[in-house]
């Protein structure tokens, strides 16, 4: 069974080495996609010889990044696509578990959360006000219930890869991905993954942009 | 008010000696040429006979001729917005893709 794991990377040069690293010990085939960074992220990711490596020529965020990576991976006969993130945040350790309802039980899509028992530390002002107000646009956009709405650790089959096309390519692509789980009626599950958090990622303008995004995305089609 | 007139005569027959030449080296299509022939035509009907707004008005039950100019021109450049927009959101569609399968394309290179 091959097993793809995509990270889309954007100046991540302080942290994709040890990411890298830490994914060298196991049976995995990495993908980072480089999307435009103007700091060393390529140098750092060449010396995996293992490791592939795409690199967008513009940056185009990091739905894009993700798509890259997903055609890629299908391409080369991916059964199992993870999506994991350059910064270390995610535990290399929780892609088992991860991918283990796909294997063992026939789900099609599972996704990671950081609501589900294992401790992460997650600040105040994202448990409390950021995510309730994601998780209520996820709902009025999608009506979609999930405990994370903009989790980037996820894992899907191959046969549902088509299904889950990414075309937003800013930061929308979470909930975007999280509508199309919905829409076509997948099986999905969440599992409790932990979170580092070192920085603390999207801010609430972020959050507007993610929300304009979708808005924009219903006019134009 | 008269030397406003002819120099915005002037203005809209360039404008319509540049169309002619557009249609003429088959750059624009003779629907296109008599669409923008016609509206600048009205641009200077408006100026020469301003009452005409204010009939057109009353008729459309909006007080002043230059209220009515206002509200078209509000219409119509909302809707160019939204063209832009649209066009704007299938070039960024275009060039992602342009620069996906350059990378997907390089990385086998390899």
């Amino acid at each position: 069974m091959k097993i793809f794991v995509i990270i889309p990377a954007y100046n991540e040069a302080k942290n994709i080495g040890k990411v890298l690293q830490d994914l060298a010990d196991l049976k995995y085939q990495v993908v980072v996609v480089d999307d435009a960074s103007q700091d060393k992220t390529s140098e750092i990711v060449l010396k995996f010889p293992k490791v592939v490596l795409l690199r967008h020529r513009l940056n185009r965020y990091q739905g894009a990044a993700l798509e890259t990576g997903n055609q890629y991976a299908l391409k080369h006969g991916a059964d199992i696509i993870v999506h994991f993130d350059a910064d270390g945040q995610f535990l290399v350790s929780d892609i088992a578990g991860v991918i283990k309802p796909i294997i063992e039980d026939d789900y099609q899509v599972v996704l990671g959360s950081r609501f589900l028992g294992k401790k992460s530390e997650l600040p105040k002002l994202k448990e409390y006000i950021f995510f309730p107000l994601a998780r209520l646009v996820n709902y009025l956009f999608f009506n979609i219930t999930t405990t994370d709405p903009q989790s980037g650790f996820r894992a899907f089959s191959k046969d549902v890869a088509e299904k889950l096309k990414i075309e937003q390519d800013g930061m929308a692509h979470c909930s975007e991905i999280l509508a199309k789980i919905f829409q076509h009626k997948l099986k999905v599950k969440e599992v409790p993954i932990t979170v580092l958090y070192h920085h603390f990622g999207q801010n609430f303008g972020g959050g507007l942009k993610i929300i304009k995004d979708l808005l924009f995305s219903k006019i134009s089609k | 008010m008269i030397v406003l007139q002819i120099l915005v005569s002037i203005f809209v027959l360039i404008v319509l000696g540049k169309l002619f030449k557009q249609w003429h080296n088959e750059k624009i299509t003779l629907a296109n040429f008599l669409l923008w022939c016609l509206l600048w035509l009205a641009v200077l009907l408006v100026f020469w006979q301003p009452d005409l707004t204010s009939y057109l008005a009353n008729f459309l039950g909006i007080g002043r001729g230059a209220d009515l100019i206002i509200y078209l021109a509000i219409l119509v450049i909302v809707y160019l917005v939204f063209r832009v927009f649209v066009r704007l959101q299938k070039l960024e569609k275009d060039l992602t893709k342009l620069i996906r399968d350059e990378a997907i394309k390089n990385a086998e290179k390899r």
